[in-house]
């Protein structure tokens, strides 16, 4: 007799049967139906109209009955909150019960039961059971206020149970210990400030007494727990390390890698030349290399994680290349996250089986694998020089087997390989042009376009290959029009004579007929370059590249020492920060690793601990960034006003640019056309956007003109290298000398700074006797201002002018008189800019932005009101912290927050991001979910008002879709007209 | 923590589904079909998965997917290392772990889940307070509740549950008394065309059956302890006493369990018991190939191999394989071009050899890839990596118990590349 007769349904009708059965006088006929009706509920029938016969099955002895209806009871309760009360007085009385395991039942139960009412009746039998006598009941109670805290915050932090809640890491009891640390930990999670987990050495030693002894998920929780702690110098570092290191040999791998969390932070304080450090290191290695002894779905996890270990410490695994070679029948997930590991752990000492063993993966079957693969030895040979012969020779016995993906992949790494080490292995080159018919993917076709326009001098039918290529330069990829460009152009420089017209064709096809502002721009300016000074831009063009580096797509340092801290968790595996994923990214903190105590001082608290560590850069600014590329991008669009540095040489460059593209070109164009319009608009701050945005894709870069092609990791380095060429005007790190083309062009877009809205007439000529106001509002270096344009139309002279406003919402106030020095003749016109401050007498206006004027001159007073837009009241450190955001942002109730829809925009959200920052509305985090980019801004209002904003942009739609959350809700409105007006502009 | 359990099995269909908070719509499954869907096989489907507002964690077990939601920052080993022990459990009370067998049982299961996490963290999982709590199902038993209308769920508290020896009860009584250890090892390994080992390793197990009276305090002696690099023992042992005199300490579970898990790395030698010599190829003309495999014994300490068995998946372009075997059978498989040569007990005076042609496609180029050899096999009383148990003591208990220890080699994941 098995369940499996619950499924069977009967003619009847089955909600009616089981009806009657519940009602039925017989113990053994009821459970029974109870039985019938879970077996309906867990596979998703919908059971629901039988509560109140299921409930009064409640009051029995029996328990296998009352569990079955407690089980029922917490699926249903909530959608018959009126009918669930009936059970409360059941649970109650179960909370007495003499049984601990009743007591247990009932009061978890109620905890389980997600509505309002039944909680109010949990408080009393929950604080009983807290002090309970039985530890079952203890440990039971402890999770129920994790529950309860989900269902009602508020109502546990009055009731007290929290401290109660700390009061049991105290316990005798290591199991209650460990519940008391997860409920607390979960709790946490919601409250970020709250420091809910006090850690200090008394606590801290008594959750290392539990640690020991509690079940392995209690072991988890107090270990995850303990990561948290910093300790307060080596001493105490060490001493915790060495109680945790037995966990290492523990058989749930769960375990095993949370000790290995908790040792890899405090291992950072220990000093490197103490024996323990040694011993500690050596510890590590056999625990990581069993964890791949387990089921695939743990290998997986623990391989994320592995890569991260190395990363940061090499040393741990790096006589176990071996145990990373991958099995015929692992998983392709397991198969992947293993190649990557043996390339980070490839060394001069193992490199030869290495490749051996790459070399037998790029026969296998799976197409995504042996690509990977291919590209795996190529990374080889950048990384360990001695190898990169062999690696090459490697490559080209795989070019031979020509099978075509396989091929093309070996060409994208072969060409990251002459970036590395320059006139070495060209001789190949005879063997990759063999092959240039069979690439059909951008990535190779680019690449091998690069080749060939690097090495035009040595390859004879070099115009030839790249005029073929030109045929179909409409259908190819940007990324693969920009190649073509660029080689064509070093070609011409490098035989001007044979392929004259050539080029003339490239720059035309490319300045004419495409559509692609990057292909464009890029265009104009070789033509330009070659037509003014075919020697500057032969220096240019074919400047020496910097060498690629050899340790490629790192993880950035802050990142990584950020991901140690979250060994074992999600976070570990996407390798992104909690808080660029986590759902609603709640109480997420920035963790950091602690500093090295290597110096023998004492550090006192968390803060300088961290200053002292490793890295001093600040945490990233945008989460998705992650890569260098990110960040360098994230530099060059920062207006002046917050990066920094100042930009004085940049202006100088400035000037010459315009120079540089000002004139000359129609020498080049012949007489065939008109010129083309000018291409960096200095008066529209669009055009040096554009051209940054197509960075995005962060493998691919324009930054370097002078023939650089991206498309690797490889090269995503290289724009870790220091300038070669010139000096930088920014910090970031720029690979070429032409890079500064660009930060140029970043720099004319910098002046653009906040949107002021264009003039419009504030007083008609009419109604003041003659004289006419029209004016607009900007904000200018910080400081607020009136631009006003006064125009006499009258018959006669206007002199003694003057100017007051009325109270106002934000304290406008004039912070000068009104600068017309000269009178004003009839029919004259003058500017006139008066600096405001904010420091005025306060009164709230309808419309909050309402400014009511009086102007007075010879002639008479006159008033006018006008409306200025909130966003010059935005101040310039308006830049929120992140996790400031994310609590304020929380903090603040649901009924503040406003949403408003901006239509019509096109702009990217990078774009969208740049502009509103001209106007101090600041970009705090990016993230991405389903190709919505979701923008989280701050601003701060003159008053000190902060506004915090979430903004949603969809590719491919117009409409942007904005909340505001705000402590004065009355500012959503014209803070979200002044966005529109921002973008739209 | 863990927010919902769905159970899916191999057609795509959730047969059971269990939440632990609020009820999560089972609609957040189809973004694990999309995965499935693109994963082709279910071995590949990534355990990790991110949704818009979740994160789905999967393991595949038994021709099932057990789909965890998560909603929060949750360790994923965590939630990696409880779905197996849902598996192990449901193994371990019914015999196996399949659709059918959960459908049969599936209140008990629904109990057992109930009782293994409480609002996601996990409650009981050892196998033997989970079994005072829930009784596992046994013919007799039902026969009883049926007639008596007693219940298979136990109404006073374990008392394992809170002890400082969670793992055993109180009160254990055998007229019997015995304890039995399984010393097994698996080969992993992969050897290149030529036969030299690419890479070896050995993952030991110690399995223990214990049935004693009481509370008995045993102490598990190796004769070279040495030999272990890596350790991972169930909580019962204690790791002081390992450390400093590398001997098993420890109060055992009562019945069935694991007592350590060990490895033996790659920087030990590892003997490979059988060699290989093997040639396939397949000829530029004419749609054919060539077949010849001989397998013979090589560091085997005397015993013998049994349960010899070749396993070799073929290219694509392979139509069929017209072979003879000195021993054994062959079998092809012609949907999933796999090559099986069950052979059996090695024979050192008579090398098995299996050699003959393989018609592959005609017009297609001859296969790239190269088939590898996954290689089964068995080798009764003997651990390979040389670990010996020299003896093991009981205290705390006046009886004399009946002791025994069995040593086993297997292949693991034993690979020969061609």
């Amino acid at each position: 007799m098995t369940d499996s007769k619950y499924f069977t349904t009967t003619k009847k009708g089955e909600i009616f049967e089981l009806k009657a059965e519940l009602n039925s006088d017989k113990k053994e006929k009821k459970k029974e139906a109870v039985k019938k009706v879970i077996a309906s509920m867990t596979v998703g029938k919908d059971v629901s109209a039988l509560f109140p016969d299921v409930v009064n099955c409640m009051q029995t002895d029996n328990l296998e009955l009352k569990k079955l209806v407690y089980l029922y009871l917490m699926n249903y309760a909530k959608s018959q909150p009126d009918m669930a009360i009936m059970a409360v007085n059941t649970f109650v009385k179960d909370c007495e019960d003499p049984n601990p395991l009743i007591r247990a039942l009932a009061v978890r139960t109620m905890g389980c039961i997600r509505v309002d009412k039944i909680t109010e009746y949990l408080c009393e039998p929950l604080r009983k059971c807290l002090k309970d006598e039985d530890p079952y009941v203890r440990k039971t109670a402890a999770v129920c206020v994790a529950k309860l805290h989900d269902i009602n915050a508020q109502l546990v932090e009055d009731q007290g149970f929290l401290d109660t809640l700390k009061d049991l890491i105290s316990d005798s009891n290591p199991m209650v210990v460990a519940n008391a640390v997860a409920a607390l930990s979960e709790i946490a999670e919601s409250h970020p400030n709250s420091n809910l987990l006090d850690l200090n050495p008394q606590t801290i030693n008594k959750l290392l007494t539990a640690l020991n002894e509690c079940t392995e998920w209690g072991q988890i929780f107090i270990l995850d727990c303990l990561a948290n702690y910093t300790p307060r110098d080596d001493r105490e570092s060490q001493s915790i390390c060495e109680r945790v290191t037995p966990r290492l040999s523990h058989a749930n791998s769960a375990v095993v890698l949370s000790a290995v969390k908790v040792l890899m932070k405090f291992m950072e304080m220990l000093p490197k030349d103490l024996d323990y450090y040694g011993t500690l290191l050596k510890k590590l290695a056999p625990p990581l290399v069993t964890l791949l002894s387990a089921e695939p779905e743990l290998q997986y996890v623990a391989l994320r994680n592995i890569n991260l270990i190395v990363q940061r410490r090499p040393e741990i695994l790096k006589h176990e290349m071996k145990v990373f070679f991958v099995k015929y029948n692992d998983p392709i997930y397991v198969k992947l996250e293993k190649l990557d590991i043996m390339i980070r752990l490839a060394s001069q000492a193992n490199i030869a089986q290495v490749l051996a063993e790459l070399k037998e993966y790029a026969t296998e079957v799976d197409v995504d694998f042996v690509r990977k693969a291919v590209r795996a030895i190529g990374r080889c040979a950048i990384k360990v020089e001695q190898s990169a012969e062999r690696c090459v020779s490697t490559l080209l016995d795989l070019i031979q087997t020509k099978v075509n993906y396989v091929v093309q992949e070996a060409i994208v790494v072969i060409k990251d390989i002459f970036r590395k080490y320059p006139n070495k292995y060209e001789s190949v080159i005879a063997t990759l042009c063999e092959n240039l018919d069979s690439l059909d993917e951008p990535e190779a076709r680019a690449a091998m376009i690069w080749i060939v326009g690097e090495y035009a001098e040595r390859i004879d039918n070099a115009d030839e290959l790249l005029e073929s290529f030109l045929e179909g330069f409409h259908d190819e990829s940007t990324q693969v029009q920009l190649q073509l460009l660029t080689a064509i152009v070093k070609l011409f420089l490098k035989k001007p004579t044979e392929t004259q017209e050539l080029v003339q064709q490239v720059l035309s096809l490319a300045t004419q007929d495409s559509d692609n502002p990057d292909l464009r721009d890029r265009g104009y300016i070789y033509w330009r370059l070659l037509s003014t000074d075919p020697v500057a831009a032969k220096e240019v063009v074919l400047a020496e590249k910097p060498l690629i580096s050899e340790e490629t797509d790192l993880i950035e340092p802050t990142l990584l020492e950020e991901l140690i801290c979250h060994i074992g968790t999600l976070a570990s595996v996407y390798h992104k920060p909690p808080s660029a994923f986590v759902e609603g990214s709640r109480g997420v903190q920035h963790k950091r690793l602690p500093g090295s105590a290597g110096s023998g001082e004492s550090v006192d608290s968390p803060d300088t601990v961290s200053a002292a560590g490793v890295s001093e850069a600040p945490p990233a600014v945008i989460p998705s960034q992650g890569d260098l590329l990110g960040d360098l991008l994230n530099l060059d669009l920062t207006p002046p006003t917050t990066s920094g540095p100042p930009p004085v040489p940049s202006s100088g460059m400035q000037m010459g640019a315009m120079d540089l593209l000002g004139g000359g070109l129609d020498s080049l164009m012949g007489d065939e056309s008109e010129p083309p319009p000018i291409p960096l608009r200095t008066d529209t701050p669009q055009s040096p956007q554009l051209s940054h945005q197509s960075p995005s894709p962060p493998d691919y870069s324009p930054t370097e003109l002078g023939g650089d092609l991206g498309g690797s990791p490889a090269m995503g380095a290289a724009f870790g290298a220091p300038p070669a060429v010139m000096p930088a005007s920014f910090s970031a790190p720029v690979s070429g000398g032409l890079d500064d083309l660009f930060d140029l062009g970043g720099g004319v877009g910098m002046p653009m700074g906040a949107y002021s809205p264009p003039k419009t007439i504030w007083l008609p000529a009419m109604k003041a006797k003659g004289l006419e106001i029209s004016g607009t509002f900007a904000r200018r270096a910080g400081v607020i201002q009136m631009e006003m344009t006064l125009t006499n139309k009258a018959m006669s002279v206007m002199t003694d002018f003057a100017i007051q406003f009325n109270r106002n919402s934000f304290g406008l106030a004039p912070a000068g008189p009104l600068q017309v020095l000269t009178p004003l003749s009839p029919n004259q016109t003058i500017e006139v800019a008066l600096p405001l401050s904010t420091v005025g007498p306060v009164m709230k206006m309808e419309p909050l932005s309402n400014l009511q004027v009086a102007v007075k001159n010879n002639i008479d007073v006159f008033y006018f009101s006008c409306q200025y837009p909130i966003s010059m009241l935005f101040v310039e450190d308006g830049k929120m912290e992140r996790q400031v955001f994310l609590a304020t942002w929380k903090d603040i109730p649901n009924d503040n927050e406003a949403q408003f829809q901006i239509k019509d925009c096109h702009l990217n959200s990078d774009a969208a991001s740049n502009k509103l920052q001209g106007s101090n509305v600041f970009t705090i985090a990016k993230r991405t979910v389903e190709g919505q980019d979701m923008l989280y801004q701050s601003m701060k209002l003159t008053n000190g008002i902060w506004v915090l904003a979430e903004l949603r942009v969809q590719a491919g739609n117009p409409n942007y879709t904005i909340s505001l959350k705000c402590r004065a809700p009355e500012v959503s409105q014209c803070v979200f007209q002044s966005y529109e007006a921002i973008l739209k502009n | 923590m863990i927010h919902s359990l769905f159970l899916i099995n191999h057609s795509g269909d959730i047969f059971l589904e269990k939440h632990w908070k609020s009820v999560i719509s089972r609609s957040v499954c189809d973004y694990f079909f999309e995965a499935r869907e693109k994963a082709v096989d279910p071995e590949n489907v990534p355990p990790v998965l991110q949704t818009p507002h979740h994160y789905l964690i999967s393991i595949y077990r038994g021709k099932l997917f057990f789909l965890s939601v998560i909603q929060t920052e949750v360790a994923p080993l965590f939630v990696i290392e409880f779905l197996h022990r849902v598996a192990d459990t449901i193994q371990d009370y019914f015999g196996e772990c399949s659709e059918g067998i959960i459908k049969d049982n599936i209140v008990t299961v629904y109990e057992l889940l109930e009782e293994m996490l409480d609002n996601g963290f996990p409650l009981a999982t050892e196998s033997n307070v989970l079994k005072e709590m829930i009784r596992p199902p046994t013919i007799l038993r039902s026969v009883v509740n049926t007639l008596t209308g007693s219940s298979n769920v136990g109404d006073t508290l374990p008392t394992g549950q809170l002890s400082n020896v969670p793992w055993r009860r109180a009160g254990v009584k055998y007229t019997n008394n015995e304890a039995y250890f399984d010393v097994i090892e698996e080969i992993d390994a992969i050897l290149d065309k030529s036969g030299t080992t690419v890479f070896a390793e050995i993952q030991g197990v110690i399995e223990a059956c214990v049935r004693l009276t009481g509370m008995p305090d045993l102490t598990l002696s190796f004769m070279n302890p040495r030999l272990l690099d890596d350790v991972s023992f169930h909580p019962c042992v204690r790791f002081k006493r390992w450390e400093s005199e590398r001997v098993l300490s420890f109060i055992p579970p009562d019945g069935n369990f694991t007592l350590m898990n060990y490895h033996v790395s790659s920087q030990n030698l590892v003997a490979i018991p059988v060699y290989v010599k093997q040639s396939i190829s397949f000829f530029e003309t004419g749609p054919c190939g060539r077949l010849d495999i001989t397998i013979g014994p090589k560091q085997t300490m005397g015993k013998t191999v049994e349960n010899m068995m070749v396993t070799i998946h073929m290219p694509k372009a392979v139509l069929n394989a017209n072979l003879t075997a000195t021993q054994g059978t062959y079998t092809y498989d012609l949907t999933t071009k796999v090559l099986v040569w069950d052979i059996g007990k090695l024979n050192p005076q008579k090398l098995p050899n299996l050699r003959g042609s393989l018609s592959t496609q005609v017009g297609v180029p001859k296969p790239e890839d190269n088939p590898s050899l996954n290689i089964d096999l068995k080798i009764q009383q003997l651990a390979i990596s040389g670990l010996k148990v020299s003896r093991l003591d009981m205290y705390g208990e006046k009886y004399k118990p009946f002791k025994g220890v069995k040593y086993l080699t297997k292949a693991g994941k034993f690979q020969v590349r061609t």
